[in-house]
């Protein structure tokens, strides 16, 4: 088994027939993946080599059978679309598009929530079940199939990590990047969840930043509910107060959000967390081969 | 992006929420000329992006043509830190208002709860001091309550939130309007905090925005023009400035090291084994995904605009971003730029060994590639250190 994406997955993409998401959504057909569509409302009819293109996300799910949706579309646009992905009957939503008003994607946060659709990201760099599938910008090359799970705010930093494991000679069941906003449809603990529950996972290796209180949320619940070992990384000591990081989340507001504060919460539930990405990966491989 | 006081202030009274009439100047002649028109006593108050301006001396009351004189020139230029030793921030403009007369303070705000995914309404009976202190001694003295997203958020539905505070009931009513009206301020202007301490009632019993503190959520910036061109006019930091002009995301630090990365967490990540490595990291300069050759040049140049940067380091790890096109853009830079500090490269990933063979074959001086992350991270410093000490 894998999370999230895999063998059943039917992939429908918003954007196909840009730039980017013809790119990566055909990258992430010659990997393997099943993408049975692709929607640019005005352009129903035409193709993208050979994937046909519907007006609409519903068009989709009904004439090809798509299950998951990945939105491309540029920022101004991508709260509706995700909107739309809702209504139109996918199992999942997986949001690469970076710069969306925070307050659309509260609204669109709860419009999922009640939907029961699970939203991945925006602002992340996809699902990726090596051997099986990948949705989004994920380069493949670099994780083999395995034992450890991965969930990630961060995509360098994850294809940092799982480089180091790949070449300790260890793979991944699933590598998920939730993304790097304030608000994202999934957080640590919903990846927490569906690791527990894979049959294939043995070893979730959790990489968080500064900002929020999502991986203080994780620490306690994987010490509720989390009973395979887990090893953390987390980025932003050396970052001051009041800057963003680069991601919009990725911001210490007051005295909360502290790369400090979350590495003492995690440790404190006897989560291991690593001084750097190698350290962090050295610290996965040892708890792995016990 | 943090809005100055009277910018939000004019956001508010966009919505209907009653603020004092003022006028921003920045000098002196100006202000007193506003001081002026508006009449006696009148604040003149520092428009800074940083709390405790009144504590210190940001803040003054004018009685007379005189008063006004001495303290608008007193404000202007100077500097102001914050309580925690935030800044200096330099006092360009002071916004001048009429004084109000002040019956009671209260504190009302509406921000975006990240954890809860939902606005939270806060109300207290004691604005006018250091809120977070209210909170910390008397957390029962601040009635906080979340929005539910699915529901109008009208004054009906924000009555009962006031009534909790214990303010006085004649003015509950009008508390519940703004309190609506600034949740209103964030759905429609795209504000993740709005903070308005303190929200005074007048002796004649109006209640009144006096302060107003506004963060606008950056990604939303092309659906608000008038906060864009805000944004764009924005002081910043000289390299800051000449980054945003490039569209390179850039955050000025008060080190040595100069740094590049590609990715936010790839680029804190990397911040961060340099500080454990004995250095200390000049910038934050997350080059992105996908970079071209332009782009490194461009970046290279924000980076040695810094005086202060003695070593730099290029930390990537290619999985769009193809490790050649870096390489080509460090050979451009170094034929265009006049790179005289040493360059520390470390490429991994995609096309990685094409890139190593650019660079191998361009013979830089001064240049100096790295297999790891963390044995970079150790070169760069050493090379800094080394600089300083020439």
């Amino acid at each position: 088994m894998s999370i999230v994406v895999g063998e059943n997955t039917k992939l429908v993409v918003s954007g196909l027939t840009g730039r980017e998401g013809s790119f990566h959504g055909l990258r992430n057909r010659d990997y393997g993946t099943n993408l049975v569509a692709g929607v640019t409302p005005g352009k129903g009819g035409q193709d993208v080599d050979g994937v046909p293109v519907f007006d609409s996300i519903s068009e989709a799910v009904e004439k090809a059978g798509a299950n998951t949706s990945m939105i491309f579309v540029p920022a101004r646009f991508a709260a509706a679309s995700i909107d739309e992905a809702i209504d139109s009957g996918v199992e999942t939503v997986i949001a690469i598009t970076e710069g969306i008003p925070v307050l659309s994607m509260l609204n669109t946060y709860w419009k999922a929530k009640k939907a029961g659709v699970r939203l991945i990201g925006p602002n992340c760099p996809g699902v990726l079940s090596p051997g099986k599938a990948n949705v989004g910008i994920i380069p493949a090359q670099f994780f083999d199939p395995g034992k450890i799970g991965v969930v990630s705010k961060s995509g360098t930093l994850t294809y940092q990590i799982g480089n180091e494991l790949k070449q300790a000679g260890e793979g991944n069941s699933s590598i998920v990047g939730i993304g790097g906003d304030p608000i994202v449809g999934s957080d640590f603990i919903d990846v927490l969840a569906l690791y527990e529950a894979d049959p294939e996972t043995e070893l979730i290796v959790m990489v968080g930043e500064i900002g929020g209180d999502a991986e203080e949320r994780a620490a306690d619940y994987i010490e509720s509910d989390v009973s395979k070992p887990v090893v953390a990384y987390i980025a932003g000591f050396t970052a001051p107060p009041g800057k963003q990081m680069g991601h919009a989340g990725a911001i210490i507001s007051g005295s909360s959000g502290t790369a400090q504060a979350k590495k003492e919460a995690l440790e404190a539930k006897g989560v291991r967390v690593g001084e750097s990405p190698t350290e962090t990966a050295q610290i996965a491989v040892e708890v792995l081969r016990g | 992006m943090d809005l100055l006081e009277y910018q939000g202030k004019q956001l508010f009274a966009e919505h209907g929420i009653a603020v004092p009439s003022g006028e921003v100047a920045s000098t002196v002649e100006d202000a007193v000329a506003a001081a002026e028109r508006i009449g006696y006593p009148c604040a003149i108050k520092a428009q800074v992006l940083i709390g405790g301006r009144g504590k210190a001396g940001g803040i003054k009351i004018a009685s007379n043509r005189a008063e006004a004189e001495q303290h608008a020139g007193a404000i202007l230029g100077m500097d102001i830190r914050g309580p925690r030793g935030e800044g200096p921030f330099r006092v360009d403009q002071v916004w001048v208002e009429g004084g109000s007369d002040i019956a009671s303070e209260y504190y009302a705000s509406v921000i975006l709860d990240r954890s809860e995914k939902k606005l939270l309404a806060m109300v207290s009976a004691k604005g006018g001091m250091d809120i977070e202190a209210v909170a910390a001694e008397e957390p029962g003295a601040l009635v906080k309550e979340h929005i539910d997203p699915t529901r109008p958020f009208d004054a009906a539905a924000a009555r009962p939130i006031v009534d909790a505070a214990g303010l006085a009931d004649d003015v509950c009513d009008a508390v519940a309007d703004v309190l609506a009206k600034l949740a209103e301020v964030a759905t429609n202007e795209d504000a993740t905090l709005i903070e308005v301490n303190p929200l005074i009632v007048t002796a004649d019993r109006n209640v009144v925005a006096l302060d107003a503190k506004v963060t606008i959520d950056n990604n939303s910036l092309f659906r608000h023009e008038g906060l864009a061109e805000i944004d764009a006019e924005a002081v910043a930091d000289p390299q800051e400035a000449m980054a945003k002009e490039k569209g390179l995301t850039y955050v000025k630090l008060d080190g040595d090291v100069g740094i590049l990365g590609n990715g936010a967490g790839l680029c804190m990540s990397t911040l961060d084994v340099v500080a454990q490595a004995g250095g200390a990291p000049a910038n934050f300069l997350d080059a992105g995904g996908g970079s071209k050759a332009e782009a490194i040049v461009d970046a290279l140049e924000v980076i040695t605009s810094d005086a202060k940067v003695n070593a730099i380091l290029f930390n990537i790890f290619g999985g769009i971003t193809r490790c050649d096109e870096i390489a080509k853009g460090i050979v451009e830079a170094s034929g265009s730029l006049d790179l005289k500090v040493p360059l520390v490269v470390r490429l991994d990933g995609t096309n990685s060994e094409e890139g190593l063979q650019i660079l191998a074959e361009a013979d830089l001086p001064n240049l100096h590639q790295e297999k790891t992350m963390l044995g970079a991270a150790k070169r760069v410093v050493e090379l800094a250190k080394a600089d300083a000490a020439a």
